[in-house]
């Protein structure tokens, strides 16, 4: 699972839909994967406005990674003056798009609950009693 | 004709075999109609759109929205994931969409985030998706069967043939059966898509002619918030009835 993805997911309990400690889900034990794949300039230009920065910038300090700038990058920051990709596309790009989780566990900062990650796949099915 | 994704990797003992329904989805979501409506409705320059599909089973149809992306949706700065109740369906699909978006047009193809192991929408933020697909189980059936029970069994790896043989039909069944009038799990979704799709939101469901898909346009265009739904694609007329439907759900 790339780690892009937990920009887009929560808790999947009921009750911490409205949580804001539900969002991030803090990986734990997290195995990482890195995946090298082509640069997709627009695709991170086009994500960007829809990152929570403050959420990735949590994420990479919890999984020990090359920290984030303190504010989100604005459109121009993407590009070198030669209109090439720049350094801080470069990092987004490895960060959200070649880094996955292989394995551990996602743990929600409301309930405390865990979702496992096995083989890539994070499981997100509760036990009929925590629905 | 774009390429059927090649699923040949797949254990349908288990998973979701592509059949008509699956099809359907393929044909009415890259015929002109629905592509016209989704460049217009994702404007090349908006945010990257994130495509969600429920229920993967082999991952076909998340694979074929993938690796079409920029003929589909016409950008290829699109984000995909999926979710499935069922584990093999999960793995069967990340190895499926892999396989599709990888190669010499891969230039054309969405981003792959993963699988998700979920219940519906249940793993998702509220108003993120952008494009929700859903080819749900809907045969009418006495009882849904339960999720939970399948997902402990995949835990256990030594199973006997018995018990094997009954966790795959239970794997199975949960790819087809739909309760009452086919619609327990569907009409579950719906209720989810107000919360989960984004403002420029757009869901297709794929609907049997027993699952009354009449009856659910018109529920559909009652909710508040000006809800639009829509036959936007139909096979296999069985006595003037459309055995197969799929609604395009949004807000214009
Ligand atoms: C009719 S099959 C469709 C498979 C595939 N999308 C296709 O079109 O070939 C329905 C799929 O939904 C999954 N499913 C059933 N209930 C679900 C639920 N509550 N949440 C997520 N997936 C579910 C089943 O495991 C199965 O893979
Ligand atoms: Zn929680």
């Amino acid at each position: 699972m790339k780690l892009l993805t937990l920009n887009f997911l929560t808790c999947a309990r009921k009750t911490c839909k409205s949580a804001p400690a539900a969002f991030p889900l803090h990986p734990k034990e997290a195995e990482l994967e890195q995946v090298e794949t082509d640069l997709n300039a627009l695709f991170i230009t086009n994500m960007l406005p829809r990152l929570d920065w403050e959420a990735m910038k949590i994420l990479t300090t919890e999984l020990g990674l090359p920290a984030l700038p303190t504010e989100t990058p604005a459109p121009e920051a993407l590009l070198a003056d030669d209109g090439a990709p720049s350094q801080v596309l470069r990092d987004l790009h490895v960060l959200l798009m070649e880094t996955s989780i292989a394995s551990g566990r996602l743990e929600c900062g409301s309930c405390g609950h865990g979702y496992a990650v096995k083989e890539g796949i994070a499981n997100f099915l509760l036990p009929s009693h925590m629905v | 004709m774009l390429p059927t994704p090649s699923t040949s990797h797949v254990n349908y003992d288990r998973v979701y075999e592509p059949a008509e329904d699956s099809y359907l989805l393929l044909d009415t979501l890259s015929a002109s109609p629905e592509t016209t409506f989704l460049h217009n409705h994702l404007p090349p320059s908006t945010p990257t759109p994130l495509v969600l599909e429920v229920g993967t089973g082999s991952g076909v149809v998340l694979a074929f929205l993938a690796a079409n992306a920029r003929h589909i949706f016409g950008r290829s700065d699109i984000a995909t994931l999926g979710t499935d109740v069922n584990n093999y369906a999960c793995k069967a699909t990340t190895r499926t969409v892999n396989l599709a978006i990888t190669g010499p047009k891969s230039g054309e193809a969405a981003v792959f985030c993963g699988t998700l192991d979920g219940d519906l929408t249940s793993p998702l933020r509220p108003n993120v998706v952008d494009v929700l697909i859903f080819n749900p189980p809907y045969v009418p059936t006495e009882a849904l069967p339960d999720s939970n029970s399948a997902e402990e069994a995949v835990d256990r790896s030594n199973l006997s043939p018995n018990e094997a043989f009954e966790r795959d039909s239970r794997l199975l069944a949960l790819s087809y059966a739909g309760g009452i009038d086919g619609m327990e799990t569907t009409n579950r979704l719906l209720e989810q898509l107000p919360v989960t799709l984004s403002d420029r939101g757009v869901a297709y469901i794929l609907l049997c002619a027993q699952n009354r898909p009449e009856a659910v346009k018109d529920r559909i265009r009652l909710w508040p918030g000006g809800w639009s739904a829509e036959t936007v694609g139909s096979s296999g007329k069985q006595a003037g009835w459309e055995k197969l439907s799929i609604l395009r759900i949004w807000r214009p």
